[in-house]
């Protein structure tokens, strides 16, 4: 069962900047973490901390500046042409908002006949075809010749989704799939990715800002601030033993559905807001909202430590001294 | 306007209170019935939140107060009394365009949703206060008001504001944005705080900030909030009392915990098992089937039925009435009558 399919290490991700040949945007810096076969990890974060950055990178929709990352038993870092086309095959991406992600010209029909055809997947008969797979994502024949803006919100997400699973990918980068929509509508969604992995057995990276949904979604779940991952492990462990002080302050800030337990949870506010990541602040990025800072924090990276199995943070307070 | 046939009066402790609000936009689509039939209240001092999705009439409801409907909106029927600074009470909706200039932004206060679309970006932060005060006491020297300004943004805990004062808003980041909007909103004093979503476009950390200093100002102050959100954790953080708020109307109203405890209409009931509780094992999350219905052709009778898993003969026909179960506690639902 606990068979990797993606592995990424090291990855970087810098951006320049205009106008200057030495700043950088450190979008993604020093990213390593690993993907079991048909499980899902989270990705949490504030915006601009990387996620999406990351998400892009793995399935190189924009190159890496260094690092690898290895797909299926396959180094994918630096493939072209065909083989990249292959690996897109594979790995495919469900984007936030479905009224900007379905070209508005074309029919839910042709939408969904794109990628057939790009990959040349033999169908018998299209339209018994696409409408069994509309079936599968709650939707139906009546739906296949109408345009995205004949849709709901929540039925464009249906779409967007079939499109992405509709040749078979072994992982699916969701960023941010349910953001745009209603909470009815979310939970449809949310059942929706599940069901489709159980029957595919497919692995999921779910990019999202909302703690409480990655919470229900992931197996594992990572934490990003500023380009690195602070924190990853089993999302049971991350949520209810959080170590680093920035995923605490994180999970405090979420806000509650239930009054009492609202009311008698220790909220950690933390004042400020994260700094640029084109001068992060040196040492550990996260020193300066830091409650707990003591001096190598400002002056060293700190190191990824192995509190438990599976259970990785990056923080001086847990390092041996 | 008319007025409906029994005499609606402010009670004691009540800054507002709404009467059978109903607004309709005239389409070329036809005819939407936005808000039906809405009434609600707020006391001094509360905070009352409105919830619902996307497109159940919420934020109509808190423009409407203020007459801020635009064509081809209109507003019906319906009272809003409203008790003024100096003890006055008035129908917000009976006002003239001048009169309702001169409570609005003044004694009822707006924060939008979007801060980068509320502030001028051709203006500075402090221009934005110096607007704001001399709209309603034009005797007020610019000093005077920037002073005021330096002050609310250290209350709202934005650092240097001697420093912020002059920036324009893009020098901002969005939580600072948010801030200065709440901090703009507040210059006057407002009885009534209309908070809308206001923290929908921040992040989580940034949005325990806001709600946390939202709740600081409202004591200080001892204003009153009207908080429009669609997110449930919100409320139960943030409200006193909730209205539930379904295609246009009211489905449920009672005190925060009544709401999240014993919530009494299947749409409240549902919407609360759609939101994961992060601090609670979960097997499946509940899902509304269909989506909302359109206002153009409302479902008859009550507009949850279509939805909704207990729906019976009478809740397609006719609407359900206001039926009380406990002591602030309304639902409108067919399932809550006597036989």
């Amino acid at each position: 069962m606990s068979e990797t399919l993606l592995r990424v290490e090291n990855l970087k991700k810098y951006f320049r900047v205009r106008g200057s040949f030495t700043k950088k945007v450190r979008a993604v810096d020093d990213v390593s973490f690993e993907i079991f076969r048909g499980t899902t990890l989270g990705v949490v974060g504030e915006s601009g901390c990387g996620k999406s950055t990351l998400g892009r990178t793995i399935l190189r929709l924009i190159d890496p500046t260094s690092g690898r990352i290895i797909f299926d038993g396959r180094d994918v870092t630096k493939v072209k042409g065909k083989a990249l086309r292959e690996y897109w095959r594979n790995a495919q991406m469900v984007f936030q908002d479905p009224h900007t992600s379905l070209n508005p010209r074309m029919t839910i029909a042709s939408i969904l006949l794109e990628p057939i055809k790009s990959y040349r997947i033999y169908v018998e008969d299209e339209e018994k075809f696409l409408v069994e797979q509309l079936e599968m994502v709650g939707l139906g024949k009546e739906h296949l010749y109408r345009y995205p803006h004949e849709l709901s919100g929540g039925q464009k997400q249906r779409v967007a989704i079939l499109r992405a699973i509709i040749v078979k990918p072994k992982f699916v980068v969701l960023d941010e799939p349910t953001s745009a929509l209603d909470v009815s509508v979310q939970a449809q969604i949310l059942e929706l990715l599940k069901n489709l992995q159980k029957i595919y057995n497919l692995t999921y990276m779910f990019i999202s800002h909302d703690i409480a949904v990655v919470k229900y979604m992931s197996d594992a779940i990572a934490v990003m601030y500023l380009g690195k991952i602070v924190e990853i492990g089993d999302a049971d462990t991350v949520f209810f033993n959080p170590l680093h002080p920035y995923t605490k302050y994180l999970l405090s800030a979420i806000p509650i559905p239930d009054p009492k337990m609202a009311r008698d949870r220790k909220k950690v506010i933390i004042q400020g807001e994260p700094p640029s990541p084109i001068n992060p602040p040196p040492g550990c990025r996260f020193h300066p909202r830091c409650p707990f800072a003591m001096d190598i924090c400002r002056k060293e990276e700190p190191p990824k430590i192995e509190v438990e199995k599976n259970h990785i943070v990056a923080c001086m307070l847990y390092a041996k001294k | 306007m008319q007025s409906s046939g029994e005499k609606v009066v402010l009670n004691d402790g009540e800054v507002l209170r709404v009467e059978k609000l109903e607004v309709r936009f005239y389409t070329y689509a036809g005819v939407v019935h936005a808000v039906s039939n809405v009434s609600f209240y707020v006391r001094e001092g509360e905070t009352i939140a409105l919830v619902g999705e996307t497109g159940c009439g919420k934020t109509i409801t808190t423009r409407a107060i203020t007459k801020l409907i635009e064509s081809p909106g209109r507003i019906e029927s319906g009272i809003a009394l409203f008790r003024r600074r100096n003890g006055q009470i008035v129908d917000l909706l009976k006002l003239d365009d001048e009169e309702i200039r001169k409570i609005r932004g003044d004694e009822i206060a707006y924060v939008f949703q979007d801060p980068s679309a509320a502030l001028d970006p051709l203006y500075t932060v402090g221009y934005h206060f110096i607007e704001t005060v001399k709209a309603h006491r034009n005797n007020v020297s610019k000093k005077n008001i920037i002073y005021l300004a330096i002050k609310l943004l250290r209350e709202v805990a934005i650092p240097s504001p001697e420093v912020r004062v002059k920036n324009y808003p893009h020098e901002l980041s969005g939580g600072m944005r948010q801030r200065s909007v709440i901090a703009i909103s507040l210059s006057n004093m407002p009885k009534l705080l209309i908070a809308d979503e206001p923290t929908t476009n921040l992040d989580v950390t940034i949005q325990a900030q806001i709600l946390e200093l939202l709740q600081e100002l409202q004591k200080r102050y001892g204003m009153s909030m009207i908080l429009i959100t669609h997110n449930l954790g919100v409320v139960a953080e943030t409200a006193n009392r909730v209205y539930v708020m379904y295609a246009g109307k009211i489905v449920e109203e009672g005190n925060c915990e009544t709401i999240f405890y014993n919530s009494a209409h299947p749409y409240t009931q549902l919407l609360l098992k759609a939101v994961p509780n992060p601090l609670k094992k979960i097997e499946k999350l509940e899902s509304i089937p269909g989506t909302v219905p359109s206002l153009i052709n409302p479902p008859p009778g009550c507009r949850f039925h279509p939805r909704c898993p207990f729906a019976m003969d009478i809740c397609r026909k006719e609407e359900p009435p206001k039926i009380k179960l406990d002591d602030n506690h309304y639902v409108f639902c067919w399932l809550y009558t006597k036989r």
